[in-house]
C-alpha cells in the first residue's frame, strides 16, 4: 500500500448531500414563479422592490455576521427572506421603507435571535408586521396591475374591497387565479405560487401536510361561516403563506403531528381574523402567532419511539 | 417446479433512507484470498466474554486448532486459521468497542495442515445438544455485525418460545456484497444451515428476508426451497431496498409487525434473526465438522479490482487491499464494515476478524456542521421513531438525563439521521458520546 495520509472519521461515512444551502437555493428557484408573476403584473415596481429587499437583506446579514464575529456563509437563506419580503409588500411602497423592513427582518427577527435555525418568527413576516405598524398608509395603498406602464391606478384589494363576501362575483375567480388583480407584489397569482409549491413538494423540500391542511381548513371554515371558500383560498396571501411561509422549517413544528395541529390552527385563525378581526387579511398574523406557539407544540407532540411497550432489562 | 406460495408479498417501509448502493462486486464470484504469512488472531472476537489463550509461544498449531477458549457461556472460542507456530502476542484495538485486546500471532509454515475434523454428520442423526456443542466448538458468532455467539442465540431461555426465525439476507449496507454472493454460491449450505436452526428452535414460521436489489438471490432461494423439499413453513419475504432494512428490530417489525421492547432483544417477542452467512457457517460446523476459520469479505471502493474474497481470519487488511490492486485516486480512508455503520480504521495491520464483512477504501468525507434548522428530516427517517435532533441537542449541552428520557437507548446508531441531515450534524456521534457518558454514570452508581 502506498504511503499517504489517512483520516479517521465517525460514521456514517456517506451523506445524502441535500445541504441547507441547496434547500434554500431550491426555494429561491421555486420563488422565481411568483416573482415572475409579480414582475409581469407590476413591472419596474416589482423589480425595484424585490431588488432592494434582497440586496438589503444580504448586506444586513453580512454586517450582522461581521459584528458577531462569525463567518458569512452564502447559504441563500437571506435571499429567500429578501424575495419573500418583496413579494408580500404593496407595489407602490417607497423603496427606503423596503430597506428598513429588510434590515428589521434580518437584523432583528433573524440575527438578533441567533441566526438561521434560532429565529422564533419568520423573518419576512416579522418585518411585514413591523412595517404595517410603522407605515400604515403606504402598506395599505394598492394599485391595479399595470405591467410596465408608468401610471398606476389606486384600487382596493379583493379582500379589503368586499364588505359582504357572500355576494362576491365568481367571474373574478379567473383574474384572481391568474393574478391579474390588486394585491401584494407576489401574492396575486395563485397559479404561479402553486407551480412553485408543487416544485418544492416534488423535490421533497416541504411537507404536504402544512399547505394542504392550512388551505383545506380555510375552505371548510369559510363554508361553515356561510362564505365563498374559493374566494377565501384565492384572495390575499393565503397561497403564498401556505406554501412558502408556514412551511418554513425553523418556525414550524418538528413532527407530523405537530405540523397538523399547527396548520389546522393556522386555517382557523386566518378565517377568524378575516371575518371578525380589525384587518382585512389574517395570513401574516396567524402565521406569526403560530410561530410563537411552535415550541409549545413541539413539546407536546413528541414521537412515540419504537418498542415503547415496557422497558425490559437487557438480557445478558 | 411449483414455487407457488413460497414467495410472499413484497414489503416496504416509509422510514429509513435511500442510499446509493454502489454494489460494485455484486456480480463477482467469490475468490480465495492468499493465506497470510502471519495471522493475527484477537482473543476477543465476540460480544461476550474474551477467550483465554490455551497455547503458548513456540507451540505448533494446525489449521482449525483451538487456541483460545473460555468457560463462560456467552463466548465463542478462537481457532488457528493457518498452520504454523505461535510466534508471539500483540495488542490490537477492536474497532467497534475501541478497546485494546490481546491477539496471538501465528507464523505460517506454508502447509495449511488441518486438524483432524469431526466426521461429517447428517444433522437428522444429531441431538439438539450435540448440534449446539458443535456450533460452540466451531467458534461461531453472528456474522451480520454484532458478533453474538451463535450457540447462545440458538439456546433461548426455557420460558421463551421462539415462534419465528428470520434469515437475514437483506444486506442493506451499500457496497457490501458478501451475503449476496454467499446466497448465490453457497445457497444449499445456507438453507441446510437454516434447516438445522429449524431443528434446534422448531419455530412455526421461517422467513428468508431479502431486499429486492438482489432479485437473483430471491429467485435462487425460491428454487432451492422447492428443490430441497424443505417444509411448507419456509417462506421468502422480498423487501423494498431501503437502509437500514436489515437491522433485526426493523425486520421483526416489517415482517411480523412486532416491536422489540426498548432495551430488549427480538427473542423477547419470540423471534430470532440469523444472518445468511451465519447459516452457511452453521452448516459447515454441524454437517462438515469444520471450525470457523474463514468468511467472505467484500473488498471494495477505491481499489483497482474490487473483489469478494474468502478470507482466513487474521489476514491483515493491508495484504487484502494490495491483493485487490491497491488504492486508487485520492482515497484516504479505510472503513471496516459498511459505510453507514462501519468504523474508520487507522491500523492497516489490523486483521480481518469474525465480524468483518467488508473493507471499503474511500475518500474521507468532510463534516461541515451547521446549526439545526429544525427541518425534521432526521425524525422522518429514523426507523426507531426517535427525534435525533433533540438527542443531539441534549448531548451537546451535556443534558444526558434528558437523552435518557428521550429514549436514547432505543437508537442502534444506523446513521440514517446523519445521512439525511441538511446541516451535516454528526448526530450519531453526539448520540454515541451521550450513551457512553450514561454508561459511565450507570457504572458509578
Amino acid at each position: 500500500m502506498p504511503e499517504r495520509k489517512f483520516l479517521v472519521s465517525p460514521g456514517p461515512h456517506l451523506w445524502g448531500g441535500l445541504s441547507v444551502s441547496k434547500i434554500m437555493y431550491l426555494v429561491v428557484l421555486a420563488l422565481m414563479f411568483p416573482t415572475g408573476a409579480g414582475i409581469y403584473f407590476f413591472g419596474y415596481r416589482a423589480i425595484s422592490v424585490i431588488g432592494v429587499s434582497v440586496g438589503t437583506c444580504l448586506l444586513t446579514e453580512y454586517v450582522c455576521k461581521k459584528i458577531r464575529g462569525q463567518p458569512f456563509i452564502m447559504d441563500w437563506s437571506a435571499i429567500v427572506t429578501g424575495i419573500l419580503l418583496g413579494l408580500i409588500l404593496p407595489p407602490t411602497i417607497p423603496l427606503w421603507m423596503v430597506a428598513i423592513g429588510a434590515i428589521f427582518a434580518i437584523g432583528i427577527v433573524k440575527e438578533a435571535f441567533g441566526g438561521l435555525g434560532h429565529n422564533i418568527f419568520n423573518p419576512a413576516l416579522g418585518a411585514r408586521a413591523f412595517m404595517s405598524a410603522s407605515f400604515s398608509v403606504p402598506m395599505t395603498t394598492w394599485v391595479k396591475p399595470m405591467g410596465f406602464a408608468a401610471d398606476a391606478v389606486t384600487s382596493a384589494t379583493p379582500l379589503s374591497g368586499v364588505s359582504n363576501w357572500q355576494q362576491f362575483d365568481p367571474s373574478a375567480y379567473q383574474a384572481m387565479f391568474l393574478g391579474n388583480t390588486t394585491g401584494s407584489l407576489g401574492e396575486t397569482s395563485a397559479l404561479l405560487i402553486l407551480i412553485g409549491g408543487v416544485f418544492l413538494l416534488a423535490r421533497g423540500i416541504i411537507n404536504w401536510r402544512i399547505p394542504a391542511i392550512y388551505i383545506g381548513v380555510v375552505a371548510l371554515m369559510s363554508l361553515a361561516l356561510g362564505q365563498d371558500p374559493i374566494f377565501h383560498i384565492l384572495a390575499g396571501g393565503l397561497m403564498l403563506g401556505a406554501f412558502f411561509m408556514a412551511t418554513d422549517y425553523v418556525t414550524s413544528p418538528l413532527t407530523n403531528r405537530g405540523k397538523i395541529i399547527f396548520s389546522v390552527a393556522l386555517g382557523v385563525l386566518t378565517v377568524m381574523i378575516r371575518q371578525f378581526g380589525g384587518m382585512p387579511e389574517g395570513v401574516c398574523y396567524s402565521i406569526l402567532f403560530m410561530n410563537a406557539i411552535t415550541p409549545l407544540i413541539d413539546r407536546y407532540t413528541k414521537v412515540r419511539p419504537y418498542g415503547l411497550v415496557k422497558r425490559v432489562e437487557s438480557a445478558s | 417446479m411449483n414455487t407457488l406460495g413460497v414467495r410472499l408479498k413484497k414489503k416496504g417501509t416509509p422510514y429509513g433512507v435511500k442510499v446509493p448502493e454502489n454494489k460494485l462486486t455484486a456480480k463477482k464470484q467469490i475468490e480465495r484470498a492468499p493465506l497470510p504469512e502471519k495471522a493475527i488472531l484477537p482473543l476477543h472476537q465476540n460480544i461476550g466474554a474474551p477467550c483465554e489463550s490455551v497455547v503458548k509461544r513456540g507451540d505448533k498449531v494446525l489449521t482449525g486448532q483451538k487456541i483460545g477458549d473460555s468457560d463462560k457461556f456467552v463466548n465463542a472460542p478462537v481457532h488457528a486459521t493457518i498452520s504454523g507456530e505461535i510466534s508471539g502476542t500483540t495488542m490490537v484495538v477492536n474497532p467497534p468497542t475501541a478497546q485494546l485486546v490481546e491477539a496471538l500471532i501465528v507464523t505460517s509454515d506454508g502447509k495449511d495442515e488441518w486438524v483432524k475434523l469431526e466426521p461429517p454428520k447428517n444433522p437428522e442423526d444429531l441431538s439438539v445438544k450435540e448440534i449446539l456443542a458443535r456450533v460452540r466448538d466451531a467458534g461461531l458468532v453472528g456474522l451480520g455485525g454484532a458478533a453474538f455467539p451463535t450457540h447462545v442465540k440458538l439456546s433461548p431461555p426455557k420460558d421463551t418460545r421462539i415462534d419465528t426465525v428470520i434469515l437475514n439476507g437483506c444486506e442493506c449496507e451499500p457496497y457490501i456484497t458478501s451475503d449476496h454472493r454467499v446466497m448465490l454460491e453457497y445457497g444449499e449450505k445456507v438453507l441446510s444451515g437454516l434447516n438445522i436452526i429449524n431443528k434446534v428452535l422448531s419455530p412455526d414460521n421461517i422467513y428468508i428476508a431479502i431486499e429486492d436489489n438482489k432479485e437473483d438471490a430471491i429467485d435462487y432461494m425460491e428454487e432451492l426451497i422447492v428443490a430441497m423439499e424443505l417444509k411448507d413453513n419456509f417462506k421468502i419475504v422480498p423487501l423494498k431496498s431501503k437502509y437500514p432494512m436489515g437491522a433485526e428490530k426493523i425486520l421483526t417489525k416489517m415482517i411480523l409487525g412486532r416491536e422489540v421492547p426498548i432495551g430488549g432483544l427480538p427473542l423477547h417477542v419470540g423471534v430470532v434473526v440469523h444472518n445468511v452467512s451465519t447459516a452457511k457457517a452453521i452448516h459447515d460446523a454441524v454437517v462438515e465438522g469444520k471450525p470457523f476459520v474463514e468468511r467472505v469479505v467484500t473488498v471494495t471502493g477505491a481499489v483497482k479490482n474490487p473483489k469478494n474474497l474468502l478470507v482466513r481470519f487474521g489476514t491483515p487488511l493491508r495484504s487484502l487491499i494490495d491483493y485487490c490492486g491497491g488504492i486508487e485516486g485520492n482515497a484516504n480512508e479505510v472503513v471496516l464494515g459498511g459505510p453507514m455503520m462501519g468504523f474508520s480504521q487507522f491500523d492497516f495491520d489490523f486483521p480481518v476478524i469474525k465480524g468483518t464483512n467488508g473493507i471499503i477504501v474511500k475518500e474521507s468525507m468532510p463534516i461541515n456542521e451547521q446549526d439545526c434548522i429544525s427541518c425534521g428530516k432526521c425524525i422522518e427517517v429514523c426507523p426507531m421513531y426517535l427525534m435525533p435532533t433533540l438527542l443531539a441537542r441534549y448531548a451537546k449541552a451535556g443534558r444526558y438525563d434528558e437523552c435518557k428520557e428521550a429514549y436514547i437507548d432505543d437508537c442502534f446508531e444506523c446513521g440514517a439521521c446523519a445521512y439525511a441531515c441538511p446541516a451535516n450534524i454528526p448526530l450519531v456521534q453526539y448520540i454515541k458520546v451521550a450513551k457512553r457518558e450514561l454508561a459511565k454514570r450507570a457504572v458509578k452508581k
